[in-house]
């Protein structure tokens, strides 16, 4: 292909991929926003005073980073394990694999619908956020950024090896379900390893998602568990792992041809 | 530069389940023909297509498209291709116009050229009316016309059918069958495979007959059909007839009081038949043949072949 072809074949997927998730918008924008909403009507409102400060901070306010990057993981991964198994399911895989598109030009369109959405998903939590802490202020700006685009792009690929191996929609939920929902849970979510006894601090580090949460939280707060340059370190050669596996896969056909 | 469209050389297929789909293929395609290719169900024909079509990876072989070889060049020999799958792929709550434009824009069209050659195919596979309709709305034929178009959309040099009227009613069977033969005196070469047999002696040139994952016959339709030794016709009769005339040279079945069958050999023709059907008083009022030719053919080589 022409580099002008190229250019023309990535936006069509890439567009193809938003309008997917526009179209749907019920299922995909608005849920992120209620479930936020009541977790910082129960737990910011309402438990939230009897808990105190979090590392220094009101406990609502400590919970918005997180409450963001759990939404925007989630939104990140399911947009892209959903809509590549759904067009696998539905043999549509087959319009991309007929054309002419290289696979890391079809692995770009798929992460830019998965990036996409966990950035407006991130924008609309923050804006419900305000809602309930309207003197919430960002603490760096670049660095809230960075760690918005990485993480989604981070989890947009490992949704899309997800969904290379799927062969039924069980496939596609056991992951986010069992593994995702519950490290995200056990990242500082909803507290600060801080106030864990030693052994389960010790734990709690070997769980990857606490650093893409904390390195988010010192964005927004200036707070934060963890070393941050080793923590976009790891999220940088997470994202370069994820990208080589899905282009051998997909170089192999490996879930999508026969 | 070479005088095929498409040239397949030792094309091997076994999948993880150790089934041998194809053992070894050899076929050419010249440039501009209209092609069947034909075989019982799992003989190999969606195989071949998968894996001309990269849907599919080969075990074995080599391909070359317009000169182009898929291993070689694969993205080049892809863009010589349309491809009408024999099952439905594409999404289907997408809107009819979406699908169509967005499978051009996987082939480097801008949206404002694949807008206008959209148009010009929805009009012209009757589908225009339902552009703005999601896809899973349409009824089984509109779904395979879409297909149609979403495959010529890029304007490919061969186009590869694979059961492309399945589930199209007659006449809309018949306009697609003008529209396809009309791409195909534009230039376009088109290999079919279908279950429709008449369809395939009556749209094209060359024929390859595929079983058991080897070809059992690559010739012209012409060829082929030659080399029928007996054909069978269907005689509608002016009036009624109670009891089959005693014509000892012709074989005669009396199918109901009005029509009757008439088998003839190659050596027999049809003059001397109603000369001796006139000369009973039998006037005869029209006339067809019994069965597809094609059909009877390929039963008997596929039969051949399996030592029946």
């Amino acid at each position: 292909m022409e580099t002008k072809e190229l250019i023309w074949s990535i936006i069509t997927l890439s567009e193809k991929e938003l309008r997917r998730f526009m179209r749907i918008w019920v299922q995909t924008l608005v849920p992120p926003a209620v479930t936020t909403s009541l977790y910082f009507v129960i737990f910011g409102s309402l438990i939230g005073p009897r808990i105190g400060a979090m590392d220094g901070f009101d406990y609502i306010q400590f919970m918005i980073p997180g409450l963001i990057m759990l939404a925007v993981i989630t939104a990140a991964y399911s947009n892209v394990v959903s809509s590549f198994y759904g067009v696998k399911f539905q043999r549509a895989i087959e319009e991309l694999l007929i054309s002419p598109m290289p696979t890391w030009a079809i692995l770009f369109g798929y992460v830019v619908g998965g990036v996409a959405r966990g950035v407006i998903i991130g924008v609309i939590v923050f804006f419900v956020s305000l809602i309930f802490y309207p003197n919430f202020e960002i603490a760096n700006y670049g660095l809230t950024i960075l760690v918005l685009f990485l993480t989604s792009v981070m989890f947009s690929l490992m949704g899309f090896i997800n969904a290379i191996y799927a062969d039924s929609f069980d496939d596609i939920a056991v992951i986010p379900t069992f593994v995702l929902t519950p490290l995200i849970y056990l990242g500082g979510v909803f507290y600060s390893i801080n106030i864990l006894p030693e052994i389960w601090r010790n734990i709690s580090l070997a769980n990857p998602l606490l650093y893409v949460v904390n390195t988010f939280r010192e964005g927004m707060l200036g707070a934060s568990d963890v070393s941050i340059p080793l923590a976009l370190a790891m999220m940088i050669g997470f994202i370069i792992l994820f990208t080589a596996i899905c282009l051998y896969l997909l170089n192999k056909g490996i879930g999508i041809r026969k | 530069m070479s005088e095929y469209a498409l040239e397949i050389n030792g094309l091997k297929k076994v999948y993880d389940n150790n089934v041998e789909a194809l053992k070894g293929i050899d076929l050419k395609i010249t440039k501009g023909d209209f092609f069947a290719l034909l075989g019982p169900n799992g003989a190999g024909k969606s195989s071949t297509i998968g894996i001309i079509s990269s849907i599919t990876n080969k075990t074995d072989g080599n391909i070359k498209i317009f000169d182009v070889d898929i291993d070689q060049n694969f993205p080049k020999a892809k863009s010589f291709l349309g491809v009408v799958a024999q099952e439905i792929n594409f999404s289907q709550f997408e809107k009819v116009e979406d699908i169509v434009i967005t499978q051009a824009g996987f082939y480097g069209i801008p949206k404002n050229v694949a807008k206008e050659r959209c148009k010009n195919l929805l009009e012209k596979l009757s589908l225009w009316n339902k552009r703005g309709d999601q896809a899973r709305n349409l009824s089984g034929g509109q779904k395979r016309r879409l297909m149609i178009a979403k495959a010529l959309v890029h304007e490919p040099k061969l186009l590869l059918l694979d059961e492309p009227t399945a589930g199209v009613d007659i006449e809309l069977r018949r306009e697609m069958w003008d529209f396809l033969s009309d791409i195909n005196n534009k230039g376009t070469t088109i290999i079919l495979t279908t279950h429709y047999l008449e369809e395939a002696e009556q749209h094209c040139n060359n024929i390859a007959i595929i079983d058991e994952g080897t070809i059992v016959e690559n010739t012209s339709m012409k060829e082929l059909l030659s080399r029928l030794s007996i054909q069978s016709f269907v005689l509608d009769l002016e009036d009624e007839l109670k009891e089959i005339p005693d014509l000892s040279i012709f074989d005669l079945k009396l199918q109901d009081s009005k029509t009757l069958i008439a088998t003839l050999t190659k050596d027999e023709d049809l003059n001397t038949l109603f000369n001796k059907l006139s000369e009973c008083g039998i006037r005869v009022k029209s006339m067809r043949n019994e069965q597809n030719r094609l059909e009877e053919l390929f039963i008997r080589l596929v039969k051949e072949k399996d030592g029946n």
